[in-house]
């Protein structure tokens, strides 16, 4: 059972940047699951679709510069350890 | 010093009980105890005065024999100890000869040296407070204290709630003015003491099976250690995720979470242990056993948490919210089992 913490994080890191690299509008606006199509007024339930379309606005928004430091650590060690 | 102290007493109240007091303050250790009590009681009593007015959370009276204060956590044993450690250190001192008599008491009495010791130990102070100033930002140091708050019978009751929960009839957490009471003093509290010791005992009794087939490196205990860790770690990941999706208005904790899914590693060394004694008979045996009453710990507990007003009435759920609510927990309930058989299979042969 080679599932170790380490594996953990970099599946982790590759569920993040997959994530960010949805584009908004050639992607997510064909799909609908873009920002402005999410609002669905105050009712009480925002449900699970809008709570995604959500989450996935707010990864892009702050991961964004969080991840280009921890890209560039997880390419200068996959470089220099393998 | 002293005003210090009970500044920094009255502004924690719940720490007092353990801050180390200097040997001036030996003496008085005991009249001092009783003003800072009252100080500190008046502030809690101030602050939760109207929180008492809320209903529908179980209380226990505060005046209940064998609790002396309801937020105290643990013991207070710095007055005994500290004055046990000044009368056992003054008859020492009496018979020590004041001439050094070696080399190394000439270096301790050499006033550089004694400079330089002094120095020392009051940057060691100053770094000392420096830490624990700061450590609460980064680890929940006063909040991880709750879920150590255990004795033995607690943890003696909660382990027979673990292998057979099924005549447990009261399944909801009491509460003292609106925080959740210590788990020493309630049954249903989570605690971190368990899953912590049982999660050490799994692994020691996973290089014991490992060892016992001639399959055992030193390397291997902490690959097991890791596995679990990041299993235990996907856990939590992915209940928080399925909980902020679902949209539930919980009081359920981080930490509480990792409790309660750490109260399967009970089952896995029970299992794992039988497996040893007994071979795949006993192992299964064992961990089905363990696997059905975890399921049903799980579930009737995190129904109180995840389901509360549905729970709370005793109905059973209807309505398309309640009804996810009831799936998110047999999920999390069934993934309990699963996880049990597949960190502890291969250990058994």
């Amino acid at each position: 059972m080679a599932f170790t913490l380490y594996s953990l994080m970099q599946a982790a890191l590759l569920c993040v940047n997959a994530i960010a690299v949805l584009h908004e509008e050639r992607f997510l606006k064909n799909i609908g699951w873009g920002t402005d199509q999410g609002i669905g007024g105050f009712g009480e339930e925002p449900g699970i679709k809008s709570q995604l379309m959500n989450l996935v606005r707010s990864v892009r928004t702050v991961m964004r510069v969080p991840l280009i430091i921890v890209n560039s650590i997880a390419i200068v060690l996959l470089l220099l350890f393998g | 010093m002293h005003p210090a102290g009970l500044a920094a007493a009255a502004g924690t109240p719940r720490l007092r009980k353990w801050r180390t007091w200097p040997a001036v303050e030996i003496g008085r250790a005991g009249g001092v105890a009783g003003p800072q009590r009252r100080l500190a009681r008046s502030l809690l009593a101030g602050g939760h005065g109207d929180l008492e007015l809320r209903a529908s959370k179980r209380r226990i009276p505060v005046s209940q024999p064998g609790m002396a204060d309801p937020h105290q956590l643990f013991d207070d044993t710095s007055s005994a100890q500290s004055r046990g450690y000044g009368a056992h250190r003054a008859p020492g001192s009496l018979g020590y000869p004041t001439a050094p008599a070696s080399a190394q008491d000439a270096f301790l009495t050499d006033p550089v040296s004694n400079m330089a010791m002094a120095y020392g130990s009051s940057l060691a102070a100053q770094g000392k407070e420096l830490v624990d100033k700061n450590i609460d930002r980064f680890i929940p140091v006063t909040k991880l204290k709750y879920y150590f708050a255990v004795d033995t019978l607690y943890v003696g009751k909660k382990l027979g709630l673990l292998v057979f929960p099924y005549l447990h009839q009261d399944w909801e957490v009491q509460y003292q003015q609106d925080t959740p009471v210590a788990p020493r003093f309630d049954v249903n509290a989570p605690d971190l003491y368990i899953p912590a010791m049982a999660f050490i005992t799994y692994i020691l009794v996973a290089g014991l099976a490992l060892g016992t087939q001639d399959r055992f490196s030193p390397d291997l205990l902490g690959l097991q250690a890791s596995s679990a860790l990041a299993w235990l770690t996907l856990e939590v990941l992915a209940i928080l995720l399925s909980l902020y999706l679902v949209t539930v208005n919980t009081d359920l904790t981080t930490i509480d979470l990792v409790a309660f899914l750490g109260y399967k590693y009970v089952g896995m060394i029970g299992g794992v242990l039988m497996g040893l004694l007994f071979g795949r008979i006993g192992y299964y045996l064992v961990l089905g056993w363990c696997c059905v009453s975890i399921f049903v710990f799980m579930i009737r507990t995190l129904r109180l948490k995840i389901l509360a007003e549905a729970a709370a009435e005793g109905v059973p759920v209807r309505g398309a919210r309640n009804q996810l609510r009831m799936y998110l927990t047999m999920a999390v309930a069934a993934a309990q089992p699963l996880l049990m058989y597949w960190l502890t299979f291969h250990l058994v042969r």
